[in-house]
């Protein structure tokens, strides 16, 4: 692992070795979340071709022209897009050194997720209520699987981000810390954008 | 009470064969004999310490090599027992159920659970070795995907004994494979083995290509890397890549199993065809995804064999970057017959042939490294040998299924058998066993036995031509696929006695590989030079076997075969070589996480299953707790001091 | 970009500045608005409805992809982006390739 960065340096003490290696490593994690993001996106991509090929197959039942309430989904998507620029201002925060502030931000971007879970199993209990479930139709299975799996994502989200809340707490701002709040919202932005998609494709072209 | 424990027991268990029960004991005496070894030799801390919370590559290595002997044990036993049953017309050595499951068994864990680990296990040997790197990128994480494909594995696996196997095909075609026709727990198990395992395939994808582009040695660019690394980089793009869909489309198919819903279902909207596009998505790349490695490996032998610099590099480096971004372009050639039109046809058609050229770039290169080479035959020389006839002829057949209106008589015929077969034996098998025998010595540190080696070669080619040249003759007489037995009026029992026979012969051949390396562990040659091939890149400059760090100091890189050129060096100018100076190295902790949590997606996996929540939840929550542990655990490396270094290296170096 | 003057030169990640999140999140919420009000007061039909609806989503993820996640700013060689272009051509081809052979097939609909 530390041959990226000890060859050269003559050095024996640790600590100090230690310092030289962290930027590297972590930069080398970083590359691997993306890549990672990248098969996420691959996922995501197939539960769109799955959503796209399946949503005229309404089996009698509802269509999105009925189920979609336009008025919650527009406001779970503001909210969203503010976590996603909320969670830029913690990586700002902490490029400055600000343990308070960063550990704030993500305060909020974690609170601004929640309300976008809580509205969206408001969404689909409502759903469920008017008859449309999983089981209803090819539509509706495609359209469960597709918005349900990015709610997950959130989720997974959340309890990573109050974990990493906690860890800064313990730990400071440190190169590991640091990469961890980098990776998360890089991860946080990438949700954002499939969720554009998400609105985009599934409600807004839905309605019309 | 006890009713109902009887009543239980009689559907968890797979009861009624004699084969089952016979495999029961076996699998019973053999869990007992290794306890009580392991407990009469005092080995369990061993096992605990030295490779269970292993994050050591080279380990896990072994580990994968190891399960994938076993898997390739257990998947040409259901390929003997399905030979046995075609053997003459109108046999009932199995009953048409039991067929059913083991033609799917065979496929899965052919492909799934021995290529895919047999190639990781290489991955993991080799290519840190080869680029000068003294881990992966992410060693904790390379253990995980080890745990995961063997938890995987073994729940695949254990559907033989509890609960029945999946008999719907190696990829398990809705709508059969949906609980309408197919309400068993055997489905189950093959979505849950194969998600299990999956999870760590894509882990290990992304981990080589992080490896490969961000740890190579000072000096390596990558213009200068062997072309065994450059082969894993293009598998892995094509694993990270393909990998997803394959999970996407069996959690879709889980989805309508378990909660109702209508993807894949004749009823409620649903359209079986999707799955079958969806499923080649990842299908198709996934055979590139196995052979693109073996390529790689053809490459090191030929040139180190033939004692020469490879022929065209920079066209091979090409030739498998095309291969892997091409691999997804042609999945619809599986199902020319769905009736997708004409336009359809005609592309995948043309994307298919196409497909062809850079592969057709490769054979030409290694011919031309051996030409006027000085060649020597020891036995991975005689596989790439054997594999260069042998993929030539699997490679036309598929020219010849590509086209598509032809297809329409290939498809689902034993032609189609044939061909495949023809493909994964001889370019990925052969592949891997060339690659085994090759770099054996810097694994265990002494060589395997040439003289059984080479029976073994001719056992397994003699075999394989026998078993399956009558195949295409059988497709072409209308023989289909996936046929339980078939009448005396059919004309096809001669050919199909050939091809038994030389799947017995294959069968003999594996014995002859097992009596191989038990004869050579017996008469114990060790290796002292560390390259007993002469070869030509970095991982044969160091002793063999590597000591845990790889590289005492880290090799400085200038040119492609690195390690060629050194001797070369060394041998106008004896070395003045000032012992380097060592520093203290940067080493990842040993973690018992990977398989305390792998143990949980296990558990997880088997409550999806039988439909046990308690036990989904339990395990889900397990994995979690796991990852959190993980995440706040800040001590996970630490420093061998220099004393150390200079002990081990005096103790191998002598 | 404006922001490389405000970062310290040896600290060579990628981190933005406030202008430069400020402005991503204006592009984004304007680029939302747009699609909404087109949908809602159906100011088009058909393909140019959903031509305009692609557009402002490809939109939108370009501005993510500059503002917030500063791929511009990857140091050579740039491999987050050439993972990135490779990762699009392949979700294109899924998305693509499953609506052409499902969707224009005469025997599956």
């Amino acid at each position: 692992m530390a041959q990226l960065n000890d060859s050269g340096h003559a050095n024996q003490h640790v600590s100090s070795s230690d310092h030289h290696d962290h930027p590297d490593m972590e930069e080398m994690r970083t590359f691997g979340f993306w890549i990672y993001l990248m098969t996420d996106v691959i996922i995501f991509g197939t539960l769109f071709a799955a959503y796209i090929v399946l949503q005229g197959n309404r089996n009698g039942g509802p269509g999105p022209e009925e189920l979609f309430q336009m008025g919650g989904i527009i406001a779970s998507t503001f909210i969203l897009l503010t976590s996603s620029y909320t969670s830029g201002l913690a990586v700002l925060a902490m490029h400055k050194g600000n343990r308070q502030a960063l550990m704030g931000w993500l305060g909020v971007t974690a609170l601004l997720g929640a309300t976008f879970i809580v509205l969206e199993v408001n969404e689909f209990i409502h759903l469920v209520h008017e008859g449309a479930t999983i089981s209803t139709s090819a539509f509706l299975s495609a359209f469960f699987t597709l918005v349900g799996t990015h709610g997950l994502h959130v989720s997974i989200g959340l309890v990573w981000m109050i974990a990493l809340i906690i860890q800064l707490a313990k730990h400071g701002i440190t190169p590991v810390t640091k990469r961890k709040v980098n990776v998360i919202s890089l991860f946080w932005h990438f949700l954002d954008v499939v969720w554009i998609f998400v609105f985009t494709i599934v409600y807004l072209m839905g309605v019309r | 009470m006890w009713e109902n424990v009887k009543s239980f027991a009689s559907e968890f268990f797979v009861t009624g064969d004699p084969l089952i029960y016979g495999a029961d004991i076996s699998i019973v005496l053999t869990i007992i004999g290794i306890v009580f070894g392991l407990t009469y030799f005092k080995k369990w801390g061993w096992l605990w310490r030295e490779w269970l919370t292993t994050v050591d590559h080279k380990k896990i290595g072994i580990m994968y090599i190891l399960s994938a002997f076993l898997m390739l044990f257990r998947g040409g036993v259901d390929a003997l027992l399905m030979r046995a049953q075609l053997a003459m017309p109108e046999l009932n050595l199995l009953a048409p159920d039991h067929y059913n499951q083991i033609f799917t068994t065979h496929g899965v864990i052919m492909i799934l659970f021995m290529a895919m680990p047999f190639m990781f296990g290489l991955f993991n040997v080799v290519v840190p070795l080869q680029i000068g790197a003294r881990d992966v990128a992410y060693p904790f994480l390379n253990a995980l995907s080890f745990w995961l494909f063997f938890f995987g594995a073994m729940l695949f696996n254990l559907s033989f004994v509890i609960g029945g196997s999946p008999d719907s095909g190696w990829l398990a075609y809705p709508p059969y494979s949906e609980r309408m026709f197919n309400p068993g727990v055997g489905q189950d198990f093959y979505i849950w083995g194969i998600q299990i395992s999956g999870i760590g395939s894509l882990m290990t994808g992304i981990n080589f290509i992080v490896t490969i582009l961000k740890m190579r040695a000072p000096g390596m660019k990558l213009m200068k890397m062997p072309m065994f690394p450059w082969s894993v980089l293009s598998s892995c793009i094509a694993i990270i890549f393909s990998f997803p869909i394959l999970t996407a489309t069996l959690a879709l198919l889980f989805l309508d199993r378990y909660l109702g819903a209508h993807f894949f279902t004749l009823d409620g909207g649903g359209n079986p065809m999707m799955y079958i596009n969806l499923i080649w998505m990842w299908g198709h790349p996934e055979v590139y995804i196995i052979v693109l490695p073996a390529f790689g490996i053809y490459s090191e032998i030929v040139s180190t064999f033939a004692k020469k610099k490879l022929f065209g590099y920079k066209s091979m480096v090409y030739a498998m970057m095309i291969i892997s971004i091409l691999s997804f372009l042609v999945w619809a050639h599986h199902f020319f017959t769905m009736g997708s039109g004409a336009d359809v046809n005609a592309f995948f058609a043309l994307t298919t042939m196409l497909i062809a050229i850079p592969t057709g770039v490769k054979v030409f290169n290694w011919l031309f490294t051996m030409f006027r080479g000085k060649i020597t035959f020891e036995t991975p020389m005689l596989w790439t040998l054997g594999f260069i006839v042998c993929f030539l002829v699997g490679g036309m057949t598929g020219v010849l299924l590509s086209v598509a209106p032809a297809d329409f008589q290939f498809h689902n015929s034993y032609f189609l058998v044939a061909h495949f077969h023809n493909t994964i034996i001889g370019g990925v098998v052969f592949g891997y066993f060339a690659g085994l025998y090759y770099w054996w010595p810097k694994l265990f540190g002494f060589k395997l036995n040439e003289r059984i080696g080479k029976w073994a070669f001719w056992f397994w080619n003699i075999g394989f031509y026998a078993c399956f040249m009558p195949q295409y003759v059988l497709g072409l007489m209308g023989m289909t696929r996936r046929l339980v037995t078939y009448g005396w009026d059919k004309g096809w029992w001669e050919m199909n006695l050939v091809s038994t026979i030389g799947a017995g012969l294959m069968g003999i051949a594996f014995l002859f590989q097992v009596w191989q390396i038990v004869y050579s562990v017996k008469h114990l040659q060790k290796d002292e030079t560390g390259d007993p091939w002469n070869g030509r890149t970095l991982e044969w400059s160091i002793p063999s076997p590597a000591p845990y760090y790889n590289f005492a100091t880290l090799p400085q890189v200038s040119s492609q075969d690195e390690w060629w050129e050194e001797k070369q060096r060394r041998e106008r100018e004896p070395l003045s070589l000032a012992p380097p100076k060592l520093e203290p190295i940067h080493m990842p902790k040993n973690s018992g996480i990977p398989f305390v949590m792998s143990m949980f997606w296990f558990a997880a996996g088997f409550g999806f299953v039988f439909d046990w929540l308690w036990l989904t939840i339990s395990g889900l929550v397990g994995v979690a707790v796991c990852m959190l542990v993980h995440s706040f655990n800040y001590d996970t490396d630490y420093y061998i001091p220099v004393e150390d270094i200079k002990r081990t290296e005096a103790a191998i170096r002598g | 970009m404006t922001q490389h003057d405000m970062t310290h030169p040896h600290d060579a990640e990628t981190q933005g500045s406030l202008k430069s999140y400020t402005i991503g999140f204006l592009f984004s919420i304007v680029l939302t608005i747009i699609p909404i009000t087109a949908v809602l007061y159906g100011w088009a039909e058909g393909m140019t409805n959903t031509i305009v609806l692609m557009t402002a989503a490809v939109l939108q993820f370009v501005v993510q992809l500059i503002y917030f996640m500063h791929l511009r700013e990857e140091k050579k060689p740039r491999y987050n982006l050439v993972t990135l272009i490779l990762g699009l051509i392949i979700l294109l081809v899924i998305v693509i390739g499953s609506m052409w052979i499902m969707l224009f097939n005469m025997v599956a609909t």
